[in-house]
């Protein structure tokens, strides 16, 4: 495997990581005002996800800035193409990140659901916008001879993108509902599994239309034939176990299934794309790939060593802040947020 | 409508208002650290509810320098396309390492420490917030290293139409780092100082209980300390930096001197009102050989000015303007330095109480060191709008200009939505965060005994707050 090929493996695992990590925030951010009843419920809620989703976060601003220093092309092109959308998403993001820390530090109701109000609109927008994002990526954008994104914020939007950002938005309240399951106690708990049984089905029509439409609307069947390979199929199985283990009410299994749906799913996109990075709609020659978009082999070097001394270390120390904050959160839980 | 005047205004907010709040994140995140140390060594509570308060002040600004920080991290490749194309290739690897090494570190650790009081053991806890410090300090490191690409270019070479990085370890000891990088950081501690000293002051004016007036004296006598050595030190190393500008850099510094024509040997300017398009003084006050002294320490010796280096780099670079904006540099670079001046004599004087032990008694110092609160806020934002201010025309010195790098494909519509957007959003943070900061700043420390572990079922205020 080549250096290119590797960071373009190693992007897809950072934003995998990142859609696993921040699809339970976002899916916990989104139904936090639905949810919550009271207050306490409300604070419960988002000290489920407290302690760890700014670190989920960095997943994000990693995956940005190894595209910057591995196909800066990329960056340039998806950053500045998709110009407007991730305005939004950024606008999204901060308020969201300040809503967690603000919240709580004022008694005034009024002060309280309006910060509640932002982490839902924080955490929506970039919950159905990322997966706009990635579709447009597979679909294609108007890119031109010279690498660059030829046209508006309307382009990104087409039934394809939608239908994607519907389900990403659809699967991560699924997966955020379970995790508050496994975080949460009742009453809490009982509404989260309510949520489950009405937004997990919808979930799954939606990614199953999405996976139908990825034949329809993009080059894969032109280019991969009908046999789409093994990892939408364990895709596919995931998502239909975490369906069958969730009415068999065994969350904790449910969770792994949603968590390797999301991987699956993240790694169809990647497989399909490879070894394009951007497809153009306007010639496929024109397409952005690991080798015209990326960085000399000698930056590739570089960065392969820092990223193979620090990305094990980095999952270890999550791993273990996963590990310390493990417990549900109750009553009797001290809520910082 | 042009999109590059537009970018560069977004930028430029983006980055001031970023660069608000990262310096108290920077310093405090020391003093939090190390107030905890004195509470895990000694046992004695009042360290611990001097952390807890100190330790909430610091996460309200934290949470605002963390969400600019993704919007800096994204926006070179939003309004800057043809920049990232560039110099990608050099450019990248700092801000990638930065999130990896950095951003991981301090975040994950800040949610450790955050919720941890109870689930880690009190080492480890302790360990939590050092991490914290280490982290966010390591990032400054890396963006500063990136910094200082733009500055003075290192470690790249000009191939295939591109900057491409030859050297990694040219790059990051690029020795324009080892002279910004202490001074932001140096400027960071004292900020904290200054932001210690003036929330001490206040409670020490008005506190009348023994409790309070103990855990603000015990503050105020760290801020001191801390306030002073970090000043002298900005000081120092910002003399450094000039030193080290007037030859790597001389049109920065002539600009902030509005120094029209070379000079030996050269005179400082006291005040300058200028005739910026004719290159010449209208009015001007001067201390002779000033410039000179500290420039090479000593009454003479050449300093160049900006016509003579305006021939230089049209000969070199071809026809264009080379010079910065006078009126902003030179005015911002006033403000940072006369901004530490005055927070010199002030840290001094506080210093000097401390010693003598008549800080308390003296309402005239801690009156005047509320109101300093606004001198390294002032000194920060003028000492960055200088710095980048006066690379221009230059997005990277020497090697591409700003009118190069702008995104071509980003229409001004476009980026004016956003400015605008971005603006009103951070105004409305502003206001809530100073609202929040004002609100616990007055609200003093945790009472003795109020940091056993709060339930959720016991909904009082006080339970909201802790």
């Amino acid at each position: 495997m080549d250096l290119n090929t590797l960071w373009f493996v190693l992007i897809g695992v950072l934003f995998t990581g990142f859609f696993v990590l921040e699809g339970f925030d976002y899916g916990v951010g989104i139904l936090l005002p639905f949810l919550g009843r009271t207050d306490e419920e409300r604070r419960r809620i988002v000290n489920t996800i407290g302690p760890v989703w700014d670190g989920n976060e960095v997943w994000l601003l990693t995956a940005g800035g190894a595209i910057f220093a591995a196909f800066p092309h990329w960056y340039a092109t998806m950053f500045s193409g998709f110009y407007l959308a991730l305005f939004l998403v950024l606008a999204a993001l901060i308020v969201r990140g300040v809503a967690f820390e603000f919240r709580s530090k004022d008694e005034n109701p009024g002060w309280r659901s309006t910060w509640d109000w932002m982490i839902f609109v924080g955490s929506l927008l970039p919950a159905i916008l990322f997966g706009v994002a990635l579709a447009n990526l597979l679909k294609g954008v108007p890119i031109d001879q010279s690498k660059s994104f030829v046209g508006g914020f309307f382009d990104l939007l087409s039934p394809y993108t939608v239908l994607a950002g519907l389900a990403t938005c659809a699967l991560f309240v699924t997966h955020g509902a379970i995790f508050l399951n496994l975080k949460s106690v009742d009453p809490i708990r009982a509404r989260a599994t309510a949520v489950i049984g009405k937004v997990g089905p919808l979930a799954t029509i939606l990614l199953l239309l999405f996976a139908l439409g990825t034949y329809l609307w993009t080059d894969v069947y032109a280019r991969l034939g009908v046999n789409p390979g093994l990892v939408p199929l364990l895709a596919l199985g995931a998502l239909l176990s975490a369906g069958y283990l969730i009415h068999r009410e065994r969350m904790g299994w449910a969770f792994v299934m949603t968590t390797l749906t999301i991987l699956f799913t993240v790694a169809t996109l990647f497989v399909s794309l490879f070894p394009r990075v951007m497809v153009s709609s306007l010639n496929p020659e024109w397409s952005l790939t690991i080798y015209n978009a990326s960085s000399t082999p000698y930056t590739l070097e570089i960065m392969s060593i820092v990223a193979g001394v620090f990305v094990p270390i980095v999952l270890a120390y999550q791993a273990w802040t996963y590990w310390v904050f493990r417990h549900r959160i109750t009553a009797e839980t001290k809520l910082e947020y | 409508m042009d999109a590059l005047p537009l970018a560069r205004w977004q930028f430029g907010i983006t980055t001031v208002y970023h660069f608000f709040f990262v310096p108290l994140t920077l310093g405090l995140v020391w003093v939090v650290a190390g107030l905890q140390t004195a509470w895990y060594l000694t046992g004695d509570d009042v360290w611990k509810r001097l952390t807890k308060f100190w330790g909430k002040l610091f996460l309200l600004n934290f949470a605002m320098g963390v969400v600019t920080g993704i919007v800096q991290e994204f926006q070179f490749g939003m309004n800057w396309s043809e920049y990232s194309r560039f110099v990608g290739d050099v450019f990248g690897a700092p801000l990638a390492i930065e999130a990896l090494v950095a951003f991981f570190l301090e975040s994950t650790f800040l949610g450790l420490w955050i919720f941890g009081w109870d689930k880690l053991s009190k080492k480890a806890h302790l360990a939590a917030i050092w991490l914290v410090a280490f982290g966010s300090n390591l990032s400054a490191l890396w963006i500063l290293i990136a910094n200082s690409f733009m500055q003075q270019p290192a470690g790249y070479v000009l191939r295939n139409g591109r900057a491409e990085m030859e050297s990694f370890w040219a790059l990051v000891t690029n020795p324009h780092v080892f002279v910004q990088f202490p001074h932001v950081i140096t400027g960071a501690m004292a900020t904290a100082g200054f932001f210690v000293l003036g929330i001490s002051a206040w409670h020490l004016l008005r506190a009348k209980d023994e409790d309070g007036r103990d855990a603000f004296r015990r503050s105020f006598r760290v801020g001191a300390v801390y306030a002073f050595a970090a000043t002298a030190a900005v000081l120092v190393v910002g003399h450094t930096q000039a030193q080290y500008m007037i030859r790597v850099q001389p049109m920065k510094m002539a600009a902030a001197e509005a120094l029209w024509d070379s000079q030996d040997p050269a005179a400082m300017s006291l005040f300058t009102w200028g005739n910026e398009p004719e290159r010449r003084d209208v009015w001007a006050v001067k201390a002779p050989g000033l410039l000179s002294f500290l420039a090479y320490n000593r009454f003479s010796g050449e300093v160049r000015g900006i016509k003579s280096l305006q021939a230089e780099y049209e000969a070199r670079y071809g026809p264009g303007d080379y010079a910065p904006p006078v009126k902003w540099t030179y005015w911002n670079f006033r403000v940072m330095a006369g901004a530490g001046l005055l927070m010199l004599a002030l840290a001094g004087w506080a210093l000097l109480a401390t010693l003598r032990g008549s800080f308390e008694t003296s309402p005239r110092l801690l009156g005047l060191l509320v109101p300093a609160l606004v001198l390294p806020y002032a000194a920060n934002s003028a000492g960055w709008i200088f710095t980048e201010l006066g690379r221009a025309p230059w997005i990277v010195f020497g090697v591409m200009k700003l009118e190069n790098a702008v995104s071509p494909t980003v229409r001004a519509g476009e980026v004016l939505f956003s400015l605008v957007g971005f603006t009103l959003v951070y105004a409305a943070l502003m206001a809530a965060d100073i609202y929040l900061l004002a609100k616990f700043a007055k609200g003093g420390l945790p009472r003795a005994g109020a940091l056993e572990p709060t339930t959720a079922t016991v909904a009082t205020p006080a339970a909201a707050q802790v």
